[in-house]
């Protein structure tokens, strides 16, 4: 018995050690294309909440799984708010937390546009979660997020 | 030909919500080399979007370089009365690109 425990930790830290190498590796071979870490991200979502943590929940991120080409993957983006003068979202921002500019766009709503909703399409330069934070009007923010899958990077290079 | 494509509902109720769709033709040039030549090519993007009906704006965008080349960008507006929207494009080369459509409200 004990022979086999012996083995599966054996097993367990080559695979810590093998996904240590391979992260490594990746972060070599994607050069300084991928500057942004998720520490770009982080920082500036703490520049925009000005330090308050968002809370999870009522942003709706709509992006595909797997995008095969980073260049354009569309996303969709709906706020849980009435929209009236009293109770409206503010602005919306798409953060991508492993591109090299982290903040991809923002949309400044106002109650006359009747739902927070927005539509386009962005770059993204690999697999990596996506942000959208929202900012009501009473100043408290949202956030939404989701992972997408990208087959080949939209960055050029 | 104009750079610049939108979509809009030409009829609609007061108080209903409509979706617009826009389209503006723009390569979104981030800030790279020449791959041969090692050049360097200066940002050129749409950083700024507006989105006003009668003259008054409703929705606003900050663009980065993380948008899609030949932005498209779709959004709603409740409209109370007839009028006219209009939705600009600014880029850092100091270019405008200017859309505008009419919408009667029964």
């Amino acid at each position: 018995m004990s022979k086999v425990r012996i083995d599966i930790v054996d097993r367990r830290e080559f695979l810590v050690i093998g996904g240590a190498a391979a992260a490594t590796l990746a972060a070599l071979s994607s050069g300084a294309l991928a500057k942004a870490d998720p520490a770009d991200a982080e920082a500036l979502l703490n520049e925009l909440t000005k330090g308050a943590k968002p809370t999870e929940g009522k942003v709706k991120l709509e992006m595909p799984e797997i995008a095969e080409n980073g260049a354009t993957v569309p996303l969709k983006v709906t706020v849980d708010s009435p929209m009236t003068e009293q109770d409206y979202c503010k602005s919306v921002t798409i953060i991508a937390t492993k591109n090299p500019v982290a903040h991809i766009c923002n949309f400044e709503f106002t109650p006359d546009s009747g739902k927070a909703w927005v539509s386009n399409r962005i770059r993204m330069a690999k697999t990596q979660e996506v942000w959208a934070l929202a900012q009501m009007s009473d100043g408290s923010f949202r956030i939404g997020k989701t992972t997408v899958k990208v087959t080949i990077g939209g960055c050029g290079g | 030909m104009s750079k610049a494509r939108v979509k809009v509902p030409k009829k609609a109720k007061k108080g209903e919500i409509i979706t617009i769709k826009t389209l503006v033709k723009h390569k979104m040039q981030r800030a790279t080399k020449d791959k041969k030549t090692g050049e360097p090519i200066p940002r050129n993007i749409i950083h700024t979007f507006e989105a006003a009906f009668n003259g008054k704006t409703f929705l606003k965008g900050n663009w980065d370089t993380g948008v899609s080349a030949n932005p498209y960008c779709a959004f709603t507006l409740r409209v109370q009365e007839s009028g006219e929207y209009t939705f600009t494009w600014k880029d850092d080369k100091g270019e405008t690109y200017t859309a505008n459509a009419k919408i009667e409200v029964a």
